[in-house]
């Protein structure tokens, strides 16, 4: 889950990483009252999950009531790279001396947390990576042993950041680690860290993406699912708890498990179709998740057919063949559907359906023939 | 032969008495699989269609000298289950469960390597190990698995597993052992720790590998394979036209930026000499090619 700017800045702030003041704001009126209570001059900053809003004219200064004006109105509303600004984080302006860069990530790899700070901050990091590396100083920190200020030290010292941040920067980054250990967070970036020219050390951006996985143990993630930016297929799904990625086709894709739902976008597109969305109904699902997924599916405008694909391991074949009936008898689906069903109990299932069949609903023995079937069905290849 | 278990293994399953531990512990039993042992520190005591129900692991392995277990704990409890079972004496321990914290698994797997360098983990997020006609640890439905070789599997999904024991099974192909090193971002088991395995194992003549997108274990595999490996390799990665920065499902399914797509993958393995096919039929079929040239 990614959160937006002012999201991850007041995170941040909960662990005591100086971040400029501000509020996060809906209308050009409450821009200026933001404006006036935290002092001129500001930063008018569009709120939004992509990166690039510097260049899209999303970020301007506002050195009085008639510029938070005129800027507020353009950002607000404004699409960047296709996502609308909602919300805009009008922000005290800081002087700037240095821009440096800090985060922590996961190594997939090495199987340890990843530091990255750089004396070359406010530009794409992987630009850096790229023509720099050595600008880079990295730290693997074990979990099991956690950050330690001596390691931090050694750390900020080989970045060679200006002398006059190093202490602001160990203190920052100690509690970055806390942050991005505490929160659960997969990423917590901060780009730039800045040095301002009385010798503060500051963040003036923050990038945090955090693990949905850890949700059960945050109660307050559920604050940011408001401002998560989702289509009305994607919304409709996360609100069943399925598994759901839109796309642009129009072969509806149901499947149980990532790996097969991914092999069978990837194989709808093989045969001449075009996908429109990956589905991983899970493992163990019963007939009501299957049923929730048809709906799903069925309220895509460009959809004209259904391709469910089922290997049951923890899923059983009645279950999905329940789920299917019941979906037909709760809704009208508007698309035929071809279903594929192998695995856990796939005997019972294809009993079960035996009686639904007809030239709405078929089974087929392979994904490939599935596949072919469903993009026919479709009206033909994209 | 077979790799990491086979018919000897004595299972402890950590989660016996709630509904899914249950299920698969019995039709794991059923199987063939020695389920010797159920804990839950509510319930020590009872058992389970006679198979008896121990507070933690340390009880169970003193009494009936389990060497491995499989957790079916729901997510939040997995860290402590994992770390139960490494203290309470097995070397194998194979989670189930999905929806982990990456930061716990990245902690669980720091730690075991530390204190407990004789435990190997397996997953968490995968549906287990299974050596057909010997031993199926997790939910992979047994049938469809061809005992006998010569074929090791590994795969970072569990339903393109199945898949690829049904491709074999319908070529009339066996397998020595198929292993779900399962989708998250911090798996106890790699690519390469099978391959290893599988290298060594006089019975396995070909290993399937079922990649996907997210990660650059592939590529890492693609590398040790170049190396160290002697036997044929057919590869499959999953999530082609998956669009970038979405999770596809897996945690450990996504694509960073420009790292960790399929393509990226299947070139670094074909440059290591793997075949590899563009669907899970095509693996199959090069596969079964891979089995007449050698003539088994």
């Amino acid at each position: 889950m990614d959160l937006l700017e002012y999201q991850g800045k007041q995170l941040f702030a909960q662990y005591g990483i100086p971040v400029s003041a501000g509020s996060a704001v809906t209308t050009v009126d409450e821009a200026v009252a933001a404006a006036e209570a935290v002092g001129y001059p500001v930063v008018v900053k569009a709120q939004v999950l992509v990166g690039g809003r510097g260049k899209a004219g999303g970020v301007k200064l506002a050195s009085n009531v008639d510029e938070v004006r005129e800027h507020a109105s353009n950002i607000i509303g404004m699409d960047i790279k296709g996502h609308r600004v909602d919300v805009v984080w009008i922000e005290k302006a800081s002087d700037i001396a240095e821009e440096y860069y800090a985060s922590f990530t996961l190594d997939r790899g090495a199987k340890l947390h990843l530091g990255m700070l750089s004396a070359q901050g406010g530009v794409e990091i992987e630009t850096v990576a790229d023509e720099n590396p050595d600008a880079i100083a990295r730290i693997h920190v074990n979990p099991v042993d956690g950050l330690s200020e001596g390691d931090c030290r050694s750390w900020v010292e080989a970045a060679e950041l200006d002398p006059a941040a190093t202490e602001g920067a160990v203190e920052i980054l100690m509690k970055l680690y806390t942050a991005y250990t505490e929160a659960d967070a997969d990423l917590c970036e901060i780009n730039p860290l800045i040095l301002t020219p009385d010798g503060r050390v500051h963040a003036l951006d923050a990038k945090v993406t955090l693990d949905d996985n850890a949700v059960f143990r945050h109660p307050e993630y559920e604050q940011y699912d408001a401002t998560q930016v989702r289509d009305e297929r994607e919304q409709a799904a996360h609100d069943k708890g399925l598994q759901y990625v839109g796309l642009d086709g129009f072969v509806g894709v149901i499947a149980n498990g990532a790996g097969l739902a991914m092999s069978t976008v990837d194989i709808v597109n093989q045969v001449g179709g075009k996908p429109a969305n990956f589905l991983d109904i899970g493992g163990g699902a019963n007939a009501d998740v299957m049923a929730g997924a048809l709906e799903v599916i069925n309220n895509d405008p460009n959809v004209r057919s259904i391709l469910i694909n089922i290997f049951g391991g923890i899923t059983k074949g009645e279950e999905v063949a329940n789920g299917i009936v019941q979906a037909l008898e709760r809704v009208a689906i508007d698309s035929p559907i071809v279903i594929r069903l192998d695995g856990t109990n796939a005997d019972e299932g294809r009993a079960i359906l035996q009686s639904h069949l007809s030239d709405r609903l078929q089974l087929q023995p392979t994904m490939l023939d599935a596949a072919r079937t469903a993009v026919e069905l479709a009206g033909g290849a994209a | 032969m077979s790799i990491f278990v086979d018919e000897t293994t004595k299972v402890v399953y950590q989660g016996l008495t709630g509904s899914q531990g249950r299920f698969y512990g019995l039709l794991n039993k059923e199987y063939g699989t020695q389920v010797v042992a159920g804990t839950n520190p509510k319930k020590a005591g009872t058992d389970v269609e006679g198979i008896p129900i121990f507070a933690g692991v340390a009880d169970a392995v003193q009494e009936t000298g389990a060497t491995a277990s499989c957790v079916f704990i729901p997510a939040p409890g997995v860290k402590d289950a994992v770390l139960d079972a490494a203290r309470g004496g097995v070397e194998f321990i194979v989670v189930i469960t999905e929806g982990v914290p990456a930061h716990d698994e990245a902690w669980f797997y720091n730690k075991l390597k530390r204190d407990f360098p004789n435990v190997q983990l397996l997953g968490p997020n995968c549906p287990g190990i299974i050596s057909p006609g010997k031993a199926n640890i997790g939910i992979t439905a047994g049938h469809i698995a061809k005992a006998g070789g010569p074929v090791g599997i590994v795969s970072r999904s569990g339903t393109l597993t199945y898949q690829a024991l049904y491709e074999l099974q319908q070529k009339d192909i066996g397998v020595t052992t198929c292993v779900g090193i399962g989708g998250d971002p911090v798996p106890g088991t790699s690519f390469i720790d099978c391959l290893r395995a599988f290298e060594a194992d006089d019975e396995t003549k070909a290993v399937m590998m079922i990649g996907e997108i997210g990660g650059s274990a592939e590529e890492e595999a693609a590398a040790f394979i170049a190396e160290s490996v002697s036997k044929p390799v057919v590869s499959y990665v999953a999530g082609v036209t998956a669009p970038a920065g979405k999770k596809m499902g897996h945690a450990g399914a996504i694509i960073s930026g420009s790292k960790g797509t399929a393509q990226a993958k299947m070139d670094a393995l074909r440059e290591a000499g793997v075949k590899v096919g563009l669907n899970p039929t095509e693996a199959g079929e090069l596969m079964a090619d891979i089995i007449k040239e050698l003539g088994l």
